[in-house]
């Protein structure tokens, strides 16, 4: 199976679960369960391969321009996480069906762990770091869903918040880092990354890469003083703590480390950072874990505990240290998911997870007592089990480390840890099964079905199996894993087993267990110190930082963001000239050319129109309808602009539009003030005045810079004008170039103006719908209404001309390809002939003749244009491709017909259909019920009552 | 001419501008028309200023052609601005019969005598 479908395949499950869970709970488990058990299969077909230490790849193109490519690869590192992430789901997928109530929305569920499951699969096998970036948000992402899936629950919306919060800011700090890692290597891909050791550790911007990134692997895996959020996130339900938290999301951090290791492990920088930051989360997650009654937290603090284990290992930069780092995480994945999942059993049947309410369930729940003790002796690490294997490792690799100049403080540390360690472990068996048998438990206490207990059986038959076989199970898979994250050098020769001689390891083992055992006995005392202490509560602290900080944006948002357009408007005019007037003072201009010098008497005339008609809009604006009409000066100057200026289609789609709009404007000015009172004092006046001139000063200037220069790089339209005819079969290069080499443009732009049309009308919906509406109908109108509602010569003259500007419409359409014309103009026209029949005969008569909705027209607009570019798909060729050819037939002269002119047929209907849904819109708010007429031609003599009876005329 | 149509511009911008900072709707979309001239004309000036070379291929002569590309910019953005313009007015014409106000900030309070 290829390496891109098996991290794609969780993806694709997760939409099963969802709508199997119709069929019962048991399709959505299987749907779930095949999926993961699919792409398990899928990864372990390639193992052999992998353990021969070969390197699977697969590369798919995404952006190669970024250096952001799909490409994936399986090595020992891989393989390791890989297996664990997906061997693990498929138990948690058991596990859950079972945990989970007829109440939870198991499908929900699944696809939130299938997600997760895949966005996990996805780091641990991406060749590229910027896809293993979006892998690592999607974590981000899916683990809030999961941790805050019982959304009832307030303790789980702030978990899940809190750990997004924390593992999101650190993933954008790993983004930075990554960058400038990818920066220095000059790819962005890790097999190229990892070959470049020297060029990393030699570069001036090592130590912020590698602390922006180990930024993200900590908050990811809870190292201190990031640790504060795992504990809080369990409030999640117990698959979930059990997957996130044993073998996946907080293992992401180490894989990290572990993948990097390579070229970041083995300088000071890295040793004191990683190791340092490793001991203290080790010993001080130990320590908390010890004084927790709450079998998850005490569970969460040693889940911390143990991946500052692992971090100090990674951080130490040895081979063999590495190899122990390895060999642990594959430990603790085993026997923390399966006391997680105990946990939940624990919870599920007793009704409890309080250790102070628990005890005497030896006899009660055997098989869960038997799964516990496994499993937490493995903790403690007592031998024969795996968890001991490992942590003599570990003691032995610390025990001849010196930090900070001292031979004994680090071990002495290492020892501690190991005594809080082996304590709670102990305190987990002892506190929740031995003792007295109670009374008071919440509920009647009983070993459940196998499907909650298998799961974790499996995981501790493995603690068992691999403690007592290690070099036969464990072995093979250390090595490849091992040897993937130390790089080329060899592997240091190390031994997986039980039997290791009196070393010093054995030793400082003993001591941790016989302290631990005695830290166990005096318990009691030492919870009254404890809690005697004061210690801070990083909740607290956390929500009042984010108080403050929301606190903060409050005042900033509102300060700037207090509700005045007019101020917004007005700074960022001033704000665009400064940084305008910047760019300008400090670049440099490009060559001048020569000027078009003459200065016709035309020119001057029209230059003095468009000027005069600006500023009397500005002088009397008060005056609303006046404004209108001689704003309707000023876009008639500004098409004849064009026209003057070589752009015939520029001035036809301007004065169509021009017509438009001002209908439009008069519509809406129907129901508005006719007259703007001054609201301004004469200082804000003066000061709008400034602000305008500057802008007008600014943007002039700006304009004459560029008309003097010439162009800084060639121009690209000598292309379009070259290939016009010979590649898109037209002599109209704007149109070619609208409905041919930038159709996709073209097509995004009918769209957006469809999408305008319509929420015009739906807003018009809501508007009628509020009781905006009978106030419009009991209307007074504040114009006298005009006797002749439809002069009969404007009657005639619309319907006399509708079929002329019909033809004129088909007329501009056709030729638009070669000449001045096209889908955009031809639409204006059309809408503009029909807009004259809604104002000479009246909404009511055009529309009972109007049989198709202007949604359909502009919805069938839209998608011939999308079917015309996808025919080109049929030829192989991309989305919009045109093709043309000529036609002859006899009796005519060869004509083109090009797909180019069904897209622009596409434009056409979309055009047309938003105009007109927009104006019908804008008509329905004057529509009443009392006005409405069958005969527009009638005259009405009573000018003030509105009803028309039959035969009165 | 380019001082012409430079100054043009100018005036239109600086006209746009100081009805887009008035205090009530129906001026401010005068203003944003005004605007989108200026832009508009700014835009297809980017091309340089020709006159008689339209951009349409002539099988007669060796002709030169002014720059087609800001034309075929500017077509679309005139029939966007349509769009644009058509939707905040219903947004104006919505929000004034829905308030009785066609005031643009909620900072100013009304005062009496408002004839809105």
């Amino acid at each position: 199976m290829s390496l891109v479908l098996i991290a794609l395949l969780p993806f694709l499950g997760a939409i099963l679960p969802p709508l199997l869970i119709r069929a019962g709970r048991n399709a959505a488990a299987w749907s779930a369960g095949g999926t993961t058990l699919l792409a398990l299969v899928g990864l372990l077909t390639h193992a052999p391969e992998v353990m021969r230490g070969e390197v699977l790849t697969a590369r798919i193109e995404w952006v190669p321009a970024l250096g952001l490519n799909m490409n994936f690869f399986l090595d020992g590192l891989g393989l390791l996480f890989a297996g664990l992430i997906l061997g693990i789901g498929l138990l948690i997928i058991l596990y859950a069906r079972f945990y989970l109530s007829r109440e939870d929305p198991m499908g929900q569920f699944y696809a939130y762990l299938l997600m997760f499951q895949g966005a996990m699969v996805g780091i641990v096998l991406s060749d590229n770091i910027l896809l293993l970036l979006v892998f690592w948000e999607l974590t981000s992402l899916s683990s809030f869903l999961l941790i805050g899936f019982w959304k009832h629950l307030p303790e789980g919306r702030q978990g899940a918040r809190m750990a997004l919060t924390v593992t999101g800011l650190g993933g954008l700090s790993m983004i930075a880092g990554l960058l400038i890692l990818g920066q220095i290597a000059g790819s962005y891909d890790l097999s190229v990354i990892l070959t470049q050791k020297d060029a990393i550790q030699a570069s001036p911007y090592y130590l912020v890469a590698l602390i922006l990134i180990l930024i993200g692997a900590f908050t990811k895996s809870a190292q201190f003083p990031f640790h504060f959020w795992l504990p809080h996130a369990m409030a999640a339900p117990t698959p979930v703590s059990a997957y996130l938290h044993s073998a996946t999301m907080v293992k992401a951090g180490l894989f990290l480390m572990a993948r990097l290791w390579p070229v970041l492990a083995g300088t000071p920088e890295w040793f004191y950072i990683v190791a340092t930051t490793g001991l203290v989360t080790m010993v001080v997650g130990a320590k908390i874990a010890l004084f927790k009654d709450d079998l998850k937290a005490l569970l969460a603090f040693s889940t911390v505990s143990h991946l500052g284990l692992i971090t100090m290992l990674l951080g130490f930069g040895t081979k063999i240290a590495a190899v122990t780092a390895v060999f642990h995480i594959i430990n603790h994945a085993t026997f923390k998911a399966a006391l997680f999942m105990s946990a939940g059993i624990v919870d599920h049947e007793t009704g409890t997870r309080d250790i102070k309410r628990l005890g005497g369930l030896r006899k009660l729940m055997p098989i869960t007592f038997a799964m516990v003790t496994l499993a937490s002796l493995s903790m403690a690490g007592i031998p024969p089990l795996n968890g001991f294997l490992s942590k003599e490792m570990m003691l032995e690799e610390a025990a001849h480390t010196v930090w900070w100049h001292s031979h004994y403080l680090l071990p002495a540390l290492v020892v501690l840890g190991a005594l809080f360690s082996a304590a709670y472990s102990f305190r987990l068996i002892a506190h929740t099964f031995l003792g007295p048998q109670r009374n008071d438990y919440p509920a009647h206490p009983h070993d459940p079905g196998p499907g909650l207990w298998l799961s974790p059986a499996i995981l501790v038959s493995l603690v068992v199996l691999i403690g007592l076989f290690s070099k036969a199970i464990a072995g093979p898979i250390v090595a490849v894993a091992s040897q993937a994250v130390i790089g080329d050098a060899e592997l240091p020769y190390y031994s997986l087993k039980i039997w290791h001689g009196f070393t010093p390891a054995l030793y400082m083992s003993a001591f941790a267990t016989v302290a631990g055992l005695f830290l166990l006995w005096q318990h009691k005392p030492l919870e009254r110190l404890w809690n005697a202490l004061p210690r801070p509560e990083a909740k607290t602290i956390f929500e009042a930082l984010i108080a403050m900080l929301v606190r903060a944006s409050e005042r900033l948002t509102n300060a700037l963001h207090d509700g005045s357009l007019t101020r917004y408007a007005g700074i960022f005019v001033v704000f665009v000239f400064g940084m305008a007037s910047y760019a300008y003072f400090t670049g440099n201009a490009p060559a001048h050319i020569k000027p078009l010098g003459d200065l016709g008497p035309l020119a001057v005339m029209g230059w003095v129109c468009l000027v005069v008609s600006a500023s009397c809009v500005v002088l009397y604006h008060r005056n609303r309808l006046l404004a209108l009409v001689i704003i309707g000066v000023t876009g008639l100057m500004v098409s004849l602009t064009f026209n003057y200026f070589s752009a015939p289609d520029l001035a036809l789609t301007q004065i169509s539009v021009e017509v438009v709009t001002i209908i439009l404007l008069l519509l809406a000015l129907n129901f508005m003030p006719k007259d703007t009172p001054i609201d301004s004092t004469k200082a804000q006046r003066v000061r709008d005045v400034v602000i305008s001139i500057i802008a007008g000063v600014g943007v002039g200037g700006l304009l004459y810079a560029v008309l003097l220069g010439d162009f800084s790089q060639p121009s690209i339209s000598e292309y379009h004008l070259a290939n016009s005819y010979k590649g898109g079969g037209g002599t109209n290069v704007v149109n070619v170039i609208l409905v041919d080499f930038r159709g996709f443009d073209t097509f995004g732009e009918i769209i957006v103006l469809g999408i305008a049309a319509v929420v015009i009308f739906a807003l018009t919906e809501s508007v009628l719908a509020s009781n905006v509406r009978a106030r419009l109908l009991n209307r007074e109108p504040d114009q006298p209404i005009a006797g002749d509602a439809h002069p009969m010569m404007m009657v005639v003259a619309t319907r006399v001309m509708m079929p002329i500007a019909l033809l004129v419409g088909v007329y501009i359409f056709l030729r638009g390809h070669n000449l001045p014309g096209g889908g955009f103009i031809a639409g204006l026209v059309v809408a503009t002939a029909f807009v004259m029949q809604y104002m000479a005969s009246g909404f009511a008569w055009a529309s009972a003749r109007q049989t198709f909705p202007y949604h359909g027209i502009i919805g069938g607009g839209v998608l011939i244009a999308a079917a015309t570019g996808m025919g080109a798909w049929f030829n192989d060729l991309p989305f919009l491709t045109s093709a043309f050819g000529y036609v002859y037939l006899p009796g005519l002269e060869k004509f083109e017909l090009a797909t180019a002119a069904l897209f622009d047929l596409g434009v056409f209907l979309a055009v047309f259909g938003a105009i007109m849904l927009a104006l019908e819109s804008f008509a329905r708010y004057a529509w009443q019920p009392g006005i409405e007429s069958e005969h527009p031609m009638d005259i009405n003599p009573e000018r003030d009552d509105p009803k028309v009876s039959e035969g009165e005329a | 001419m380019e001082a012409l149509v430079a100054s043009a511009v100018a005036v239109l911008t600086a006209c746009g501008v100081y009805l887009v900072l008035r205090r009530r709707t129906f001026p401010v979309i005068l203003g944003l028309s005004l605007l989108s001239y200026a832009v508009n004309v700014f835009l297809f000036a980017t091309g340089r200023l020709v006159q008689n070379m339209p951009p349409i291929l002539s099988k007669y002569a060796d002709a030169t052609y002014t720059d087609p590309l800001p034309q075929a910019l500017v077509l679309t953005a005139i029939v966007i601005s349509f769009g644009m313009t058509a939707l905040v007015v219903m947004i104006a014409l919505g929000a004034f019969l829905s308030s009785d106000t066609d005031r643009i900030n909620t900072t100013d309070t009304p005062e009496s005598g408002d004839n809105a």
